[in-house]
């Protein structure tokens, strides 16, 4: 199990430095640093000296080491935009970002899954008919025209609910919530139900293809044979067998949906990470695009690992079969 | 070599070539789908208007000339202040909607098509070279492929447009964005390809016709694109349809982000952006009708995608 984790940790330490490779080349020859952070009026002889400064002429290899070492100490440098450290930048909307993502998660699993159930243990009702045709409309709409309809048809055909913005937000300690707010709650039900609503679907079609897989093993027959209820059968035996895959795929799924947030803010114009993000690829603002790589590289790599280190404590063939052969 | 073997093949005529085609499982499994027939006529329907876009148009979006900004804001012809020369109604610059649609679909469909073909070049070569070299180049081409694949394809589309504006500054004009969007979009689908095509090239390197090309001394290359493509292609059709409904609205996406396709050469993305704008107005007309566009087109590719997998795959008959 050591040697597994091991393993799996020198993995996650190789992705992170590529990712890390790639932010660095940004960074350091897509434009030039310099020219990027000073003005027009700015001589020759202080330009030579920020270079020197930054240690721009530094061997590169030393330079790389020098970005690793600053990025795990959070240290990104400052905005080109706003001249402030990236750091803070993010801290201040990184709340955000997250409150989304939960509650679209929290809103998928809450759904999705008694469709999927409902779905497989009713093949043949309309009503399943109903949420497989809408699962598929989910999957091929895109995720801002969904927003997109959802403001369309609630803020601006029947005047409820707001279309754009966080509403009001509580400040405890550096975490910034909207949700001990009514304005804060209500802002946050179309941004959720956008941005949750594919995870929905493809939990939906997950639950139900697992559903019927279990319900056709010898298990759930013997079950039967022994007289217990399709209660009992249904939740007790073939639900709780369901949900292991399920989970996996959702954990990976909150990785996707942080990533995938920043349509749903640009749509609503939710002040989180991603937003900052797209503006600062609109404005060419390379150490925000770098530290936002960094970040979601990290959360995705952190969210990999302990899926895989779970499945391995759940399920031993994957200890066995990780050997080297 | 190659001379001897077409020797040994009996000549088939077009028209038993036909035949074949009619008689297969494939048209059988199309005809028998009503689904696939609506999918495959949607799809169709669009494809057609936006080649023609130029022809059938009753406007041209792009020539400034014909554009008064009197015609703006005008809603579709059936309601009150409707103008019948405006089917659709008009946009803010006074653009006529369904001549924009055509032309803003025939972008859509055009960087979605040479994304999914650029997409599946590279990542079908890479997979035939891992699959069939295997060692070092293999381990090289597949972790890439791992690495790539933990991120949305979207985070990559749009990292490498940031790229290129940082490159090309001020020069980046709607040329140079249209292949930056196939580019980008191209770059973050391979991976798929590549992992299908090096599982069943490893499968088809053992067998004898690949070690009878290699006895007789054929490149390595030939042998690859010659002998092997052809067959490991077929799952890739799958994939490549499923894909361009992605690529179609992951460029909608970039172009709605603002990071695409610019509002005076506007792809379906682009014009729902601008329609979003007056939609409070009350102005619905102009992000509304490129969003169904947009969303039956990919409906439509996908349900052709879900149709082609069912029928290529074997183990469904």
């Amino acid at each position: 199990m050591l040697a597994f984790i091991i393993r799996r940790l020198l993995q996650a330490i190789v992705v992170m430095l590529t990712v890390a490779l790639i932010a660095f080349t940004l960074f350091r020859f897509v434009g030039d640093p310099v020219n990027m952070m000073v003005g027009i009026e700015t001589t020759a002889e202080e330009r030579a000296q920020l270079r020197q400064d930054l240690g721009l002429n530094d061997p590169i290899v030393i330079q790389f080491a020098r970005f690793v070492g600053n990025s795990a100490r959070l240290n990104f440098g400052n905005s080109y935009q706003f001249k402030t450290p990236v750091i803070d930048l993010i801290a201040d909307r990184f709340p955000a970002t997250m409150e989304l993502a939960f509650a679209s998660a929290l809103l998928s699993l809450l759904v999705g899954i008694p469709m999927g159930v409902y779905t497989a243990l009713h093949r043949r009702s309309w009503l399943s008919n109903i949420f497989l045709a809408a699962s598929l409309i989910g999957i091929s709409l895109p995720t801002f025209l969904i927003g997109i309809l959802l403001i369309f048809l609630f803020p601006v055909t029947l005047g409820i609910l707001p279309s754009f913005g966080r509403g009001e937000v509580v400040r405890i300690g550096f975490w910034t919530t909207g949700l001990l707010t009514a304005s804060g709650l209500k802002a946050l039900v179309l941004p959720a139900i956008t941005l949750g609503l594919f995870q929905m679907t493809l939990i939906m079609r997950l639950v139900r293809g697992e559903m019927l897989e279990v319900l056709r093993t010898d298990y759930i027959k013997f079950a039967r044979a022994r007289g217990l209820t399709d209660r009992a059968v249904n939740f007790g035996h073939a639900l709780k067998n369901t949900l292991v895959p399920v989970m996996t795929i959702a954990g990976l799924q909150l990785g996707s949906i942080i990533a995938f947030a920043l349509i749903t803010e640009s749509v609503f114009q939710w002040p989180g990470m991603g937003l900052l993000f797209l503006k600062a690829v609109q404005n060419v603002d390379i150490p925000i695009m770098s530290a936002y790589l960094l970040l979601v590289a990290f959360i995705f790599v952190t969210i990999n690992l302990i899926v895989d280190l779970l499945y391995a404590v759940v399920d031993p063939r994957i200890r066995i079969d990780a050997r080297p052969a | 070599m190659a001379d001897t073997t077409a020797l040994l093949v009996t000549r088939i005529t077009t028209r038993e070539r036909i035949r074949a085609v009619l008689g297969s499982d494939l048209v059988y499994s199309f005809l028998r789908s009503r689904v696939t027939i609506a999918a495959a006529m949607v799809t169709a329907i669009i494809v057609i208007a936006a080649l023609l876009a130029p022809l059938i148009a009753p406007h041209d979006p792009y020539d400034l000339r014909q554009l008064s900004l009197l015609d703006s804001h005008n809603p579709p012809a059936w309601l009150s202040g409707g103008d019948m020369r405006f089917l659709l109604g008009t946009d803010d610059q006074g653009r006529d909607v369904f001549s924009t649609i055509l032309y803003g679909s025939r972008q859509s469909i055009a960087i979605g098509v040479m994304a999914t073909l650029f997409a599946g070049m590279l990542g079908i070569s890479l997979g035939l070279i891992a699959g069939y070299t295997g060692g070092t180049v293999d381990a090289v081409i597949m972790r890439a492929a791992d690495i790539q694949s933990t991120f949305p394809a979207i985070l990559i589309a749009m990292l490498i447009d940031g790229t290129s504006r940082a490159l090309f500054g001020e020069q980046r004009n709607e040329q140079i964005v249209f292949w930056v969007m196939v580019l980008s979009i191209g770059l973050s689908f391979w991976v798929q390809y590549a992992r299908t095509v090096r599982g069943s090239t490893l499968v088809e390197k053992n067998k004898d016709y690949v070690l009878a090309a290699r006895l007789i001394g054929i490149a390595p290359v030939k042998i690859l694109f010659r002998h092997v493509l052809p067959n490991v292609v077929g799952p890739v059709l799958v994939i490549a349809t499923i894909n361009l409904a992605l690529a179609i609205i992951t460029e909608a996406t970039l172009s709605f982000l603002g990071l695409g396709l610019p509002s005076t050469q506007p792809s379906l993305g682009t014009l729902i952006q601008i329609g979003q704008k007056y939609l409070f107005a009350g102005e619905w007309w102009i992000a509304i009708f490129p969003g169904i566009t947009l969303a039956a087109l990919v409906l439509a590719v996908n349900l052709l995608g879900d149709w082609l997998r069912d029928a290529l795959n074997p183990k469904l008959r």
